[in-house]
C-alpha cells in the first residue's frame, strides 16, 4: 500500500503540483521580480533595484486606501458576521419555510461582483437622487454602499457555514445547560458561541481577506471616485499599474506589500481564534 | 498493464504538446527565412498600389505570409473595423484580427496585449504624452505608404532622430454642438438677447444667451441649456482634457511654445468661468454631476432637453436620428473670453495615431502596413471610412468625395473656409493621465461644493510639474 501510493504519487499530484507552481508560483516569483524593475510590459523589464517601493512611501492615495480599506474590512466584518450568525440563529429554529429563507439569503453570492456593483449603483443612486447626490459625491457614501454590498452579497455564504456550525452542536449539551438553568443568553454565550468557534474561525477568516482583496464591487460601484477617496487597496494596485505611464513597477510593489500585508492579518487572525476553539 | 497504460497515455499526452510547439517554432522559423524576400516585393507593391488599382493589391499581397493584429481603440467602430478586415482577408488571404478595447481600458488592454507572444502588429497612442511609454516598441514608418500620404508632417509623431513613429489616421474637431431649432425659437421671443446664432461670437455673448436661455426654460421646453456636465469617467474627459485644451493652448500662445514642463494657469480664471456656466445653465443640479454619464448628455441633446453639447465631430453617430434633425446641429467655439474671439475657430486635431509593433515578425510587420495602405488607398476602405465610420483622415487619397456627411464636419470645414483659426489640440502634451484625473477630481469637488476652487489651480499647476517630472525623470 506504502510501496503504491508513493509510487502513484506523482501521477496523482502532478497536475496539481502543475497548475500551482503555473498557476501561482511562477507569476509570484516574476511577481516580486517584476517589483524591482522598471517596465511597460512585463516581458521588457529593466532592473532597478528598490526605488519602486521608495515610491510608495510617497504616494498619499496609498495610505489612504489603506487606512480606508482597513476601516472598511473591520466594518464589514463585524456586520456580515454579526448578522449572518443572527440569521443563522433564527434558521435553526425550524421556523416554518427555512429552506426558503436559507435559498434567498444565499442567492446574492451566486451573482457576480461586477454585475452586483453596477446594480447597487442603480440602487442607491436612485435613492440618493432624491436628495439631489450621487454615489460619488462623497467617500462616504461609498464606502457605506460597499458595505451594504457586502454585507447583502456574503451574509447568505457565511450563514451557511454558521447553520452547519449550529447544527453540530451536540443537543445534549444544550439540554444539560437548560437542566442547570441557564438563560438563553447564558446558553448563547457560554455553549452555542464556544461550540461554532471553528466556523467563526472560517467566517471571519474568509470575511477579512474578502474585504481586504476587495476588487469587483469596488471598481463597478464607485471606481473610486470621487478623486480616488473611495479606493480601496486592490483597486488602487490596478489604477497605478495601469492608470500611470511609468508606474507599472510601482503598482507591482504595492501589489508585494498587499500581499505581505493579507498573509500577516491572516495568520495572526488564525492563531488568534484557534486558541478559543473548543476541542470535543 | 494498466500502469503501462497511463504511462504510455502520459508520455503520448506530453508529446504531442511537444511536437504542437516545435510545429509552431519551424513556422516561424520558415517564415522568418522567407520573409526577406517578401518585403522586398512588398516594397515593389505598395508603389504599384499607390496607383490605385485594386486588382493589383490582390495580386501583390498574395506574397505576403504575415498575419494582421489591430487592437483597435474606438469600440464606435469595432463592427466596422472587423467587417473591412473580413473583406481584406477574402481579397488577399491575409487574416486580420481585429479586437476592441472596452472603452476607457485601450491602455490596460495594450499592456497586457503586448506582453503576449501574438502582441498585437497593430495599435494606437493618443498623441506625444502616450508615445512616452510605447516609443520603444514603434516601427519607422518613414517609408510606409501610409506616411507617404499624409497631407502635412503635422498629422505624424516624429522622434527627434527623424523616426516616424505613428501616423494620425483621423482628424476631429469639437466644440459646443448646438441645437439650430430651439435657438431660432429662444430668437424669436421677446426680449431676446440675440437675433441669430451666429452673433454668440464672445464668451461674454454665449454668457448672456445662456443665463437668458436657462430663465425661459419652461417657455422653450428645454431642461438645461448645458447637457450635464457629467464627471462620469464616460464623460469627464470633455472637460478634464478638452476644455482644459483652451486655457493651455492660449498660454502657449502667450508663451510661443508648444510644450512646457512648468504650466502657469494665466488663464484659469477663464476656465473657471466657463465651468461655472456649464454647470449652472444646466440640465441637473451640480451635485448629480459626478454619476451623470456621457450617454446621459448625448440623450439629453438628442431629445432636444439641452440646446448645447460640447463635444465633437465622433459624437454624430450618437445624436443623430432622434429629435435633433441633421439639419438643425451646428458647432461654435468653446469661448472662454480669452484671446482674439472673432477670429476664434473650432478645436481640431487627432489623438489617434496608428503605430506598428516593432518587435513584431518582419512577415507580420509586411502585412500589416499592407493592409493600412489598403485601407487608405482601396476605393472599398476609402468607402467604409466615409460612410460606415465617418471619419475625416489626413490622408492625401481621401479626396473631397471621401468626406463623410456629417453635419458637424460640415460645420468644421465652414469654420476653416472663412479663415477662422482652429484651435490646436494641445492637450496631448498634457503630462499624464494622473494630471488629468486630479484636474478632473477638483473640478468635480468644486462643482459639488465639496471642494474649493483653489484646489483646481493647484491640481492644474502644481500637478502638472509633478506629473511632468514623475514622467520624464
Amino acid at each position: 500500500m506504502q510501496k503504491s501510493l508513493k509510487r502513484y504519487f506523482p501521477i496523482f499530484a502532478f497536475p496539481t503540483l502543475a497548475a500551482f507552481t503555473i498557476g501561482f508560483f511562477i507569476p509570484f516569483v516574476m511577481g516580486i521580480y517584476l517589483s524591482l524593475c522598471k517596465f511597460t510590459t512585463v516581458a521588457d523589464a529593466r532592473f532597478i533595484g528598490i526605488g519602486n517601493y521608495l515610491k510608495i512611501l510617497s504616494d498619499r492615495t496609498f495610505l489612504h486606501s489603506l487606512w480606508y480599506t482597513a476601516a472598511f474590512t473591520v466594518v464589514s466584518m463585524v456586520l456580515i458576521n454579526v448578522l449572518a450568525f443572527t440569521v443563522a440563529m433564527l434558521l435553526t429554529k425550524g421556523i416554518r419555510g427555512t429552506n426558503a429563507f436559507r435559498t434567498v439569503f444565499f442567492m446574492p453570492n451566486l451573482i457576480g461582483g461586477i454585475v452586483l456593483g453596477y446594480i447597487w449603483q442603480l440602487l442607491l443612486n436612485g435613492i440618493l437622487a432624491n436628495f439631489q447626490k450621487t454615489l460619488t459625491y462623497n467617500s462616504a457614501y461609498g464606502f457605506w454602499g460597499l458595505v451594504v454590498l457586502m454585507c447583502w452579497q456574503q451574509i447568505g455564504y457565511m450563514m451557511i457555514i454558521y447553520i452547519s456550525g449550529i447544527q453540530n452542536v451536540p443537543g445534549e449539551l444544550i439540554e444539560a445547560a437548560k437542566i442547570d438553568g441557564a438563560k438563553p443568553a447564558q446558553i448563547l454565550f457560554h455553549v452555542t458561541i464556544p461550540m461554532v468557534m471553528p466556523s467563526i474561525t472560517i467566517c471571519t477568516f474568509l470575511t477579512l481577506t474578502n474585504g481586504f482583496k476587495l476588487f469587483d464591487q469596488n471598481l463597478a460601484l464607485t471606481n473610486g471616485e470621487p478623486s480616488s477617496m473611495s479606493e480601496l487597496l486592490a483597486l488602487n494596485i490596478f489604477n497605478t499599474f495601469y492608470g500611470r505611464t511609468g508606474y507599472e513597477g510601482v503598482g507591482q510593489a504595492k501589489a508585494v506589500v498587499f500581499f505581505l500585508l493579507v498573509a500577516m492579518i491572516a495568520i495572526v487572525q488564525t492563531r488568534l481564534t484557534r486558541t478559543k476553539e473548543v476541542q470535543h | 498493464m494498466k500502469k503501462k497504460f497511463i504511462s504510455m497515455l502520459l508520455a503520448a499526452a506530453l508529446a504531442a504538446s511537444l511536437a504542437a510547439g516545435c510545429g509552431n517554432g519551424t513556422d516561424n522559423g520558415n517564415g522568418a527565412n522567407e520573409n526577406a524576400a517578401d518585403t522586398g516585393n512588398n516594397d515593389n507593391g505598395n508603389t504599384d498600389t499607390g496607383n490605385g488599382t485594386a486588382e493589383n493589391d490582390g495580386a501583390l499581397v498574395d506574397k505576403v505570409e504575415g498575419s494582421v493584429y489591430y487592437l483597435n481603440f474606438k469600440p464606435e467602430q469595432a463592427q466596422q473595423w472587423k467587417d473591412l478586415a473580413q473583406e481584406y482577408s477574402t481579397e488577399t488571404g491575409i487574416p486580420v484580427t481585429i479586437e476592441t478595447a472596452a472603452s476607457g481600458t485601450y491602455e490596460s488592454t495594450l499592456k497586457s496585449e503586448m506582453a503576449k507572444s501574438e502582441a498585437p502588429t497593430l495599435f494606437q497612442v493618443n498623441g506625444p504624452a502616450g508615445l512616452a511609454s510605447w516609443k520603444d516598441y514603434c516601427y519607422d514608418l518613414k517609408d510606409s505608404a501610409v506616411y507617404k500620404n499624409l497631407k502635412s508632417d503635422d498629422f505624424a509623431l516624429i522622434s527627434d532622430d527623424g523616426q516616424v513613429q505613428g501616423v494620425a489616421y483621423v482628424i476631429e474637431t469639437y466644440g459646443l454642438i448646438y441645437n439650430k431649432d430651439i435657438i431660432d425659437d429662444y430668437c424669436e421671443m421677446d426680449g431676446a438677447k440675440i437675433k441669430d446664432v451666429s452673433e454668440i461670437n464672445s464668451f461674454a455673448k454665449l454668457k448672456e444667451v445662456a443665463d437668458d436661455m436657462q430663465a425661459k426654460r419652461d417657455e422653450l421646453g428645454i431642461k438645461g441649456v448645458f447637457a450635464s456636465a457629467g464627471m462620469d469617467s464616460s464623460s469627464d474627459w470633455r472637460f478634464k482634457t478638452h476644455l482644459a485644451n483652451m486655457p493651455i493652448y492660449f498660454e502657449y500662445e502667450d508663451e510661443k511654445v508648444g510644450t512646457t514642463d512648468a504650466i502657469k494657469g494665466t488663464y484659469l480664471d477663464a476656465y473657471k468661468n466657463i465651468w461655472d456656466l456649464y454647470i449652472t445653465d444646466s440640465t441637473v443640479e451640480p451635485t448629480m454631476i459626478s454619476g451623470m454619464t456621457g450617454e446621459d448628455a448625448a440623450a439629453e441633446f438628442a431629445m432636444g432637453e439641452a440646446v448645447f453639447y460640447q463635444n465633437g465631430t465622433w459624437a454624430y453617430k450618437d445624436i443623430t436620428g432622434n429629435d435633433v434633425d441633421d439639419d438643425d446641429m451646428g458647432m461654435l467655439p468653446i469661448y472662454i473670453g480669452v484671446g482674439d474671439e472673432a477670429n476664434q475657430g473650432l478645436c481640431t486635431g487627432s489623438e489617434n495615431y496608428w503605430c506598428v509593433n516593432k518587435n513584431a515578425s518582419e512577415d507580420d510587420i509586411a502585412a500589416t502596413l499592407n493592409f493600412l495602405e489598403w485601407v487608405v488607398t482601396s476605393d472599398r476602405g476609402r468607402q467604409v471610412f466615409r460612410d460606415e465610420m465617418g471619419f475625416v483622415t489626413p490622408f492625401t487619397t481621401f479626396t473631397e468625395e471621401y468626406m463623410p456627411e456629417n453635419p458637424l464636419v460640415a460645420a468644421a470645414n465652414e469654420y476653416i473656409d472663412s479663415g477662422k483659426t482652429s484651435v490646436p489640440w494641445v492637450f496631448s502634451t498634457i503630462p499624464s493621465e494622473g494630471w488629468k484625473n486630479g484636474v478632473g477630481s477638483a473640478l468635480l469637488e468644486y462643482a459639488q461644493g465639496t471642494g474649493d476652487w483653489e484646489a483646481v489651480k493647484k491640481a492644474f499647476v502644481d500637478g502638472w510639474a509633478s506629473e511632468y517630472s514623475a514622467v520624464n525623470q
